[in-house]
């Protein structure tokens, strides 16, 4: 299920601007995977690169490649749709369809995707999923209500719900958590921890602490300057990033000497 | 409570009392002096309210009190003229057109009614608008919606999609009669076919497409690019993206366009007088002969100016009015089924 990431020289592009340079990088299977860095050091893009979300922004693209379990997602035949569908993302702002309820949420990407499946297939996939994103028990009484009626942390929740209902073997979270009380953080930090048995999870990520609870590599990512691309400067496993980076500007960003 | 916080406040029922002395006024002053009529009266009451409550809140509670004031009385003055028309207008359609508009008037049409005697009604009229607003709706909606999902989904800003962008805003201009001519030079003169409720139509239909293009595209930009993502990144295709997601979530302000669209053009004379011209009797094809509609009822019932025949046209007008009123609430509930909860 899990699979592996291997990123070599990736280069993303918006129109003329070069927003990332030369990334390579490998991310491991049934892992945490944290990327830090100063706003505008390119981590959102790296992530959007990694399912093909970037090229969704117009005249976004990318160089490079990033292989699934050595296939490249951009190589010739490729369809970004089918890429999406084993690399799921959740966001940073949560986004449950407005016009659906909890349950059809959840199945957004089932129902809209194969179409035929049995009732009680269904319910099982509903229930599987909200269980999976704990958000079962808050809502198992109500999910005909309309998705967007949740709090915040329980959409954030329906939308990861929503992420791992099509099974996907890698999940990417873009700042879930930023928009969210401390409550509704720790709860999906929890769930970080649970879901990392069976997925592949890249997160990206402001909060330092936050990188440092749930992540078991960190990927530091900075620019030189204001209009210059963003490049990575180093990826490690968490505890060494934090105790001993091997990095001087790692070790400034770290402990609050910049950004 | 401290002296800091108090200020000087003109009581409540100041405003009330100012405007009963500000009519009373105006009144005294009509009546002594040969100031005109009715509305020259409330003019006179709303300029003296306005100047007198200026200056007392302007010695009494200080500048920035008066000012406010002022402003409010403006404003609550403005939205009365502004609903005053409407409200008149609804007022004389009904109260005109209430006492012709029977089952009688909505079942039989005008064949061998002579127009100074009453009776007959508006059938062969109520049909034909609704055959004619109909095959324009059928016509001008999918063509529509779809050149705004273009505009908006797939064309992303380039040389085509500016301009369509430019010749609808051209067609917004149009005026109705010179849709009309066009039809009727192509569709008549050119091609030859026959006068027909058809014909009438397409030239409802060239009015109504702007309107339908402007609305959808307005409601499409609106939907949150999130949404888009989001459903991009759980790997449904973009077709269906727009489909069930993007659609949905904006139908009910693009209902809302299509309404003001068919409003629109329900009431469009000119161009009917060209395509289909009048009939007097019930034509229920609409690709043959002449067909009549309500607007060019109307028309003929007031051309002929006898009693009988204007009573016969405020009710048209009313019937009109209502059948647009039925097709707003039903648009609405539709709208209301699929739009967004929370």
């Amino acid at each position: 299920m899990a699979k592996r990431i291997d990123v070599n020289n990736l280069n993303a592009f918006y129109g003329n601007f070069r927003a990332v340079a030369d990334v390579s990088l490998t991310i491991e299977p049934r892992s945490v995977t944290a990327f830090i860095g100063p706003s505008g050091c390119g981590k959102s893009t790296v992530l959007r690169s990694l399912n093909r979300m970037h090229e969704v922004i117009p005249g976004a693209r990318i160089e490079g490649s990033v292989e699934l379990d050595g296939e490249n997602i951009y190589g010739a035949g490729v369809d970004p749709v089918n890429v999406r569908r084993t690399i799921g993302m959740v966001f940073q702002r949560p986004n449950p369809f407005p016009t659906m309820s909890i349950q059809e949420n959840v199945l957004a990407g089932i129902k809209l995707d194969t179409g035929r499946k049995s009732k009680t297939e269904l319910a099982e996939i509903v229930e599987r999923s909200l269980k999976g994103a704990n958000l079962w028990n808050e809502v198992k009484d109500r999910l005909d209500r309309p998705g967007a009626g949740l709090s915040g942390g329980q959409q954030q929740r329906l939308c990861i719900a929503r992420a791992i209902a099509v099974q996907p073997d890698v999940l990417l979270m873009d700042e879930p958590c930023s928009a969210l009380d401390p409550i509704s953080t720790i709860a999906i930090e929890d769930l970080i921890h649970e879901l990392k048995n069976e997925y592949t999870i890249v997160i990206v990520t402001h909060n330092m602490q936050q990188a440092a609870r749930v992540s078991s590599s960190t990927a530091f990512f900075n620019l030189a300057a204001t209009g210059e691309p963003g490049r990575l400067v180093e990826i490690n496993p968490t505890d060494q990033v934090f105790s001993a980076p091997h990095e001087k500007a790692t070790e400034d960003y770290i402990s609050g000497r910049f950004g | 409570m401290s002296t800091q916080l108090r200020g000087s406040i003109l009581p409540k029922w100041f405003a009330v009392a100012l405007a009963g002395l500000s009519i009373g006024s105006a009144v005294m002053i009509e009546r002594t002096t040969s100031v005109a009529g009715v509305g020259g009266t409330i003019t006179l009451a709303v300029l003296l309210y306005l100047v007198l409550q200026t200056t007392w809140s302007f010695t009494v509670e200080g500048r920035r009190h008066a000012i406010d004031r002022l402003f409010a009385t403006l404003m609550y003055s403005s939205f009365v003229i502004a609903a005053l028309p409407l409200a008149t207008l609804i007022w004389t359609v009904v109260s005109k057109g209430i006492k012709e508009l029977d089952m009688n008037f909505l079942s039989h049409s005008m064949r061998s009614v002579s127009p100074s005697k009453p009776g007959g009604g508006v059938y062969h009229a109520l049909l034909g608008t609704l055959e004619q607003v109909g095959i324009a709706t059928l016509i001008a909606v999918p063509i529509g919606i779809l050149t705004a999902l273009y505009l908006v989904e797939y064309a992303r800003g380039g040389r085509l999609a500016k301009a369509i962008s430019f010749f609808v805003d051209v067609m917004t201009g149009v005026p109705s009669i010179v849709a009309g001519l066009f039809i009727y030079t192509a569709f008549v003169l050119t091609f030859g076919f026959d006068r027909s409720g058809f014909a009438a139509a397409l030239a409802l239909t060239i009015l109504m497409l702007p309107v339908i293009v402007r609305a959808t595209e307005e409601m499409l930009k609106i939907v949150p690019a999130d949404l888009r993502e989001a459903s991009l990144a759980l790997g449904i295709p973009k077709w269906k993206t727009i489909l069930r997601i993007v659609l949905p979530t904006a139908i009910g302000g693009i209902i809302t366009g299509v309404m003001l669209a068919v409003a629109r053009v329900a009431g469009e004379t000119a161009p009917l007088l060209l395509t289909t011209f009048l009939s007097q009797s019930i034509n229920q094809n609409p690709f043959a002969g002449p067909q009549a509609a309500i607007p060019t009822f109307i028309w003929d019932q007031i051309s002929s100016a006898t009693p009988a025949s204007l009573d016969r046209a405020w009710a048209g007008a009313l019937t009109l009015i209502l059948l647009i009123m039925v097709f707003y609430g039903t648009a609405k509930l539709i709208a209301r089924y699929y739009a967004p909860k929370a």
